[in-house]
């Protein structure tokens, strides 16, 4: 399984019936493909709607995901006004939202909305997303392209909100907030506690239950 | 009464000038109104401080007037899709205010309801609180982020009736609402423009009261 699907796989379980989700663009999206078909969440889109699903056939107009692409809508899906949308993600109304991390640190704390001097695309609708979601769940890889550690003890990257990350999901790991330590729950097939540990510039305990991640 | 708020496009014209600040509806481009964009940028004026979620891409929404170097200032949450507002910002060309989503919402939404702007955690412990007075309360933090208002709004609704009652379809709503309240001057384009009467007054989604001009797009 490659590194995405994998992340995509783990998180998916995290998710429960009836909750309501955000899923940032990219890695997130895939998710939807591997929950239960017991689990039926609905996806908040920020641009305004509840009840995003899967594009199919053609496109309707005016219906576009927060990432701009035509999207599709489920029965019962509701349109609201970007007041709406923040109200209910920063009024603590989104179960959970999933986003990409450029890093994360022990403290719980994300930066992924910027690169000084690199790469200014602006926050977007991640900072009220993490501040306000009751979980939030970082899915990104676990180190950079040339190695570098992603899981820092304290994150150099100007910050997306402080404190505020619940699990952290890789491609070799899975990582749990608990009581504000960061915990390490789980590892992905064939992935010993030496390269995580290798890999990860964090501090963390190993979960007495610490054990292999079960991927469907 | 005045009631005949439908214009030429021509004649937003009138409502133009340099240096204003301008609201733009829309969300990557869905619900911004193309055609009134289209007229600002005919128009020429330049030295535009503008305001709404995104610079959408170049040749997209209110992308153009960045391309055209219209824009001196722009108040957002994101510009990741548009290249040249980074471009820009990065040669000096362009002053960029970065907002939370959220907040840019509530900073408009209080400057057409008569508030002086908002608390929110939103941006606590991150550069956003930068220069901000943070206040606490019950052990949460939060910073006060101020009204935001503009000289102009331009808006895109699906349908209108003639006394500027709007309706907004699907994803294209976004902060168009929320600006109509929040400009000295309200232009809205619209799909299509009905007899007052024709809207279900329980679907209005914003009183025409709150609507200066409107401009039909002559799209669908």
């Amino acid at each position: 399984m490659d590194a995405k699907k994998l992340i995509a796989s783990r998180v998916a379980q995290e998710l429960k019936d009836g909750d309501v989700v955000n899923l940032g663009i990219g890695l997130p999206t895939l998710i939807p493909d591997y929950l239960p078909t017991d689990v039926h969440i609905t996806l908040q889109s920020e641009n305004g709607f509840l009840g995003m699903g899967p594009l199919e056939g053609e496109p309707l107009p005016d219906l576009v995901n927060a990432g701009g692409k035509a999207c599709g809508m489920v029965p019962g899906t509701a349109f609201f006004d970007s007041a709406m949308s923040f109200a209910i993600i920063r009024g603590g109304h989104v179960d959970a939202t999933v986003l990409g991390g450029l890093q994360v640190d022990q403290e719980g704390n994300l930066a992924n909305w910027m690169v000084p001097g690199k790469m200014i695309p602006g926050m977007g609708g991640a900072m009220d997303l993490v501040t306000g979601a009751k979980q939030v769940i970082v899915a990104m890889e676990h180190a950079t392209k040339d190695g570098g550690a992603k899981i820092l003890k304290r994150c150099e990257l100007p910050l997306t909100a402080a404190g505020k990350v619940t699990a952290i999901a890789t491609e070799l790991a899975f990582f749990r907030f608990i009581d504000g330590q960061l915990v390490l729950t789980e590892t992905a097939p064939g992935v010993s506690l030496d390269e995580i540990r290798a890999k990860t510039a964090a501090d963390y305990v190993v979960s007495p239950d610490c054990h292999a991640m079960k991927l469907s | 009464m005045h009631t005949e708020k439908q214009i030429e496009r021509s004649a937003i014209r009138k409502h133009l000038h340099d240096g204003m600040s301008i609201m733009f509806g829309g969300f990557l481009g869905s619900g911004s109104p193309k055609g009134i964009i289209q007229e600002i940028l005919d128009a020429g004026i330049k030295d535009l401080t503008i305001i709404g979620n995104d610079t959408a891409m170049p040749d997209t929404g209110i992308g153009v007037l960045v391309s055209a170097k219209r824009v001196k200032k722009v108040i957002t949450s994101h510009i990741g899709t548009n290249a040249e507002t980074g471009r820009q910002m990065i040669a000096g060309e362009i002053e960029v205010e970065l907002v939370p989503q959220g907040t840019l919402a509530e900073r408009i939404r209080c400057g057409g309801s008569g508030l002086g702007g908002v608390l929110t955690p939103t941006g606590v412990g991150t550069l956003v609180e930068e220069g901000k007075t943070k206040l606490s309360f019950d052990g949460v933090d939060y910073l006060v982020e101020r009204a935001l208002r503009a000289d102009l709004a331009i808006l895109k609704a699906h349908i209108a009736d003639e006394k500027g009652n709007l309706v907004y379809r699907r994803a294209a709503r976004n902060f168009n609402p929320l600006m109509a309240l929040a400009a000295d001057f309200v232009a809205v384009e619209a799909d299509s423009i009905v007899a007052p009467g024709e809207i279900d007054p329980d679907l209005v989604m914003t009183p025409g009261i709150l609507v200066d001009a409107l401009i039909l797009s002559g799209e669908c």
